[in-house]
């Protein structure tokens, strides 16, 4: 009898692809499936029970699951914008300097080394309604007497969590504007001077086009991190208050962990990482879109 | 229609000064040449007309508008640039429609200009495509299309024919000289080659280090340079250009030959000035077989040995050793010449340019 003896190439990708299957594929399958059980923490021998759709329909039919939905893609869309209109603007400022502009480039990406957990707790602290810094500066300044409750309206946390948000992460987008504007050839701007085009037509014209597909980078970036977000909504305000910034991602973990409801959260995990993927999907059309309107050779 | 005047026009980059105080006044409708050596201020020249590049002193008219602080869409010109600069993500129709569509031109009309310009150019089959899908002379000329879809006061051209084959490059030489005739407006039209200066060109600038080394007509550049570096520049093959001192009568190379004074400088120089002495190859000949150039010629012969032959065709450019130095002439109605054979060279000294040693400018009156 011969061993099964497998064709050497097979042998040298047999260890990535048991690691791989290990720590990838494993975990995802298990949770896909446990998102069709009842499965709960606090009562394991729940993850045999197999019910279908259960958890799903039930999903469909829960109004609190779509609201943080909707927030949270309220969220993407909101912070994508306000982040992409700065970050063009601090891109736009900072390829002008002349002098300093390795100095300002760093200065610019200092909000993205903080941790997102440090972040959130300094916004906490600053917006915070007694001893905050917002409120602090506005009474000191007059400009109102009353002490604003930020993160304790439901309105005003989520625009907290917003600003928070868009103060970490507009660099994203100003430094992949900048690299486009960067890589931009400067003859085509001097041709649309000469075309007659005044500083505005020159930018909606010819470099709006140019750093179109460095934007849409961004924003992919950006969307899976919003479509993810946690950890400033979970320091800032845990989803509160009563609720009124929950988003998917507090939610699912509220659903997991306090509720120790593992197999309804996991069912929502997955709808939510269909809408990044939607966003994913939306977005690379749009660069390859735009990528081959400008005749990119990347 | 304008006129296009520099005064005392100085360009620095820091503390480096490209351009020298040029001055130059080009005639409504004239189509002027700015040739001369690479690096020599051509294009930064341009670049101020057009007014992509700030001046940093001196004036600049178009017309009687003084448009020194004028930025480049209140100037009415267009450009051909060097590096074309055609918009990446444009097709060749939209790249040469687009200043008609900024200033507010129909659809209808720009189409109209587009589709003209294409077939002026030869670029009909290639109007849907981009810039990146094209060749190097294929977007010379889309760059070419997009400034002549417009009627501008100027137009500068910044070697708009470098990237061509010679076929294609004599015919939008020609393309564009019926262009001039026809649209009537002032061109300015920077070039390496000389051939491109001359045939177009009513008048040639020739430039040098920054400064502009003589302004004139092409035959006057050619016939009367006014130094040995335009001398030097204008006409191919190059100009015989020796050493020599002035004697009696004559002109003594440094191994002790001589040629006759020529009798146009007889009063000109003094004996024992240094001096250089110039003679076109076309004024250089093997005996019987040069161009004549009219009764009052006067020819010098010598017999001198063949060093050189470079058969054209039609004519062949014999180098004979004659002063110590290899004389490049020309040969018409060629007959087969060896290395080494002993020819008579004939020096049509009427033709003969002498340029001061020192100043190297030339000591014709
Ligand atoms: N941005 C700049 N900074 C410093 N020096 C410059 C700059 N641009 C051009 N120069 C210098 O100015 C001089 C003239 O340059 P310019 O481009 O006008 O030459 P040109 O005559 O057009 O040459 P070519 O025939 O090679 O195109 C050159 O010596 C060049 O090095
Ligand atoms: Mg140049």
């Amino acid at each position: 009898m011969r061993g099964w003896k497998p064709a050497p190439h097979i042998l040298l990708l047999m260890p990535a692809f048991i690691v791989l299957a290990a720590v990838v594929v494993v975990p995802l399958l298990l949770s896909l499936y446990s998102s069709f059980t009842p499965f709960r923490l606090t009562r394991p021998d729940t993850i045999y029970t197999f019910i279908g759709f259960r958890n799903y329909q039930r999903l469909f039919a829960d109004r609190e699951f779509w609201v943080a939905f909707g927030r949270t893609v309220l969220l993407l869309t909101v912070a994508l914008n306000l982040e992409m209109v700065l970050g063009l603007f601090l891109a736009l400022l900072v390829e002008k300097a002349t002098r300093g502009q390795r100095l300002l480039r760093t200065i610019m990406m200092f909000p993205m080394m903080f941790s997102p957990i440090l972040v959130g707790f300094q916004f906490k602290f600053m917006f915070n309604d007694n001893i905050g810094l917002v409120n602090n500066a506005l009474q000191s300044l007059g400009l109102t007497d009353q002490a604003i409750p930020w993160l304790i309206d439901g309105k005003l946390a989520f625009t907290s969590i917003l600003i928070a948000e868009i103060w970490s992460s507009t660099s994203v987008f100003a430094i992949f504007i900048l690299a486009g504007l960067m890589a931009m050839p400067k003859e085509p701007l001097e041709a649309a001077k000469v075309d007659g085009c005044t500083p505005l037509q020159s930018f909606r014209y010819v470099t709006w086009p140019f750093i179109m597909p460095f934007a849409f980078i961004a924003m992919t970036i950006r969307s899976l991190d919003i479509a993810r977000a946690y950890d400033i909504v979970k320091i800032m305000t845990d989803g509160g208050p009563a609720k009124r910034t929950e988003i998917l991602w507090t939610l699912i973990s509220r659903t997991a962990y306090s509720d120790a409801r593992m197999g309804l959260a996991n069912a929502m995990a997955y709808v939510a990482i269909l809408l990044s993927i939607l966003f994913t999907v939306m977005f690379f059309r749009q660069l390859a879109k735009a990528r081959q309107q400008i005749g990119a050779e990347w | 229609m304008a006129t296009v005047s520099l005064k005392n026009l100085v360009k620095k980059y820091g503390h480096l000064e490209v351009v020298h105080a040029i001055n130059l006044d080009v005639e409504d409708r004239e189509f002027v040449a700015l040739v001369g050596p690479s690096g020599c201020g051509k294009s930064t020249t341009l670049r101020m007309i057009a007014g992509l590049e700030p001046i940093s002193g001196g004036h600049i008219h178009i017309g009687d508008r003084e448009v020194n602080k004028l930025p480049p869409r209140q100037r009415n010109i267009s450009m051909v640039f060097q590096s074309y600069a055609l918009y990446p993500h444009m097709t060749v129709a939209e790249n040469m429609g687009f200043s008609l569509k900024i200033a507010g031109k129909s659809q209808d009309e720009i189409s109209a200009a587009v589709a003209d310009a294409a077939r002026t150019l030869g670029l009909e089959e290639l109007l849907e495509r981009r810039p990146s899908q094209l060749s190097g002379g294929q977007r010379q000329r889309v760059a070419m299309g997009r400034a002549i879809v417009r009627h501008p006061d100027v137009f500068l051209f910044d070697e708009p024919l470098s990237n061509l084959d010679a076929k294609l490059r004599m015919q939008m030489r020609t393309e564009i000289k019926k262009l001039h005739a026809k649209v009537q407006s002032t061109v300015i039209y920077v070039t390496h080659d000389q051939v491109e200066a001359m045939t177009l060109a009513d008048r040639i600038v020739i430039m040098r280090d920054g400064h502009i080394e003589q302004v004139g007509p092409p035959e006057e550049v050619f016939r009367r340079p006014a130094s040995r570096f335009v001398a030097g520049f204008i006409g191919s093959p190059t100009m015989n250009l020796h050493n020599a001192v002035v004697g009696a009568g004559k002109l003594v190379f440094a191994n002790g030959d001589t040629l006759p004074l020529p009798q146009q400088f007889r009063d000109r120089v003094t004996e024992g000035q240094k001096v250089i002495f110039g003679l076109r190859p076309d004024d250089v000949y093997p005996a019987g077989h040069g161009i004549h150039s009219g009764e009052a010629a006067e020819v010098h012969s010598v017999e001198v040995p063949v060093s050189l032959t470079e058969p054209l065709g039609n004519e062949t450019l014999v180098f004979a050793e004659f002063a110590g130095q290899d004389w490049i002439s020309r040969m018409l109605n060629p007959k087969i010449l060896r290395m080494g054979d002993r020819i008579k060279l004939s020096f049509d000294l009427s033709q003969s340019h002498l340029f001061d040693a020192a100043t190297e400018k030339s000591l014709r009156g």
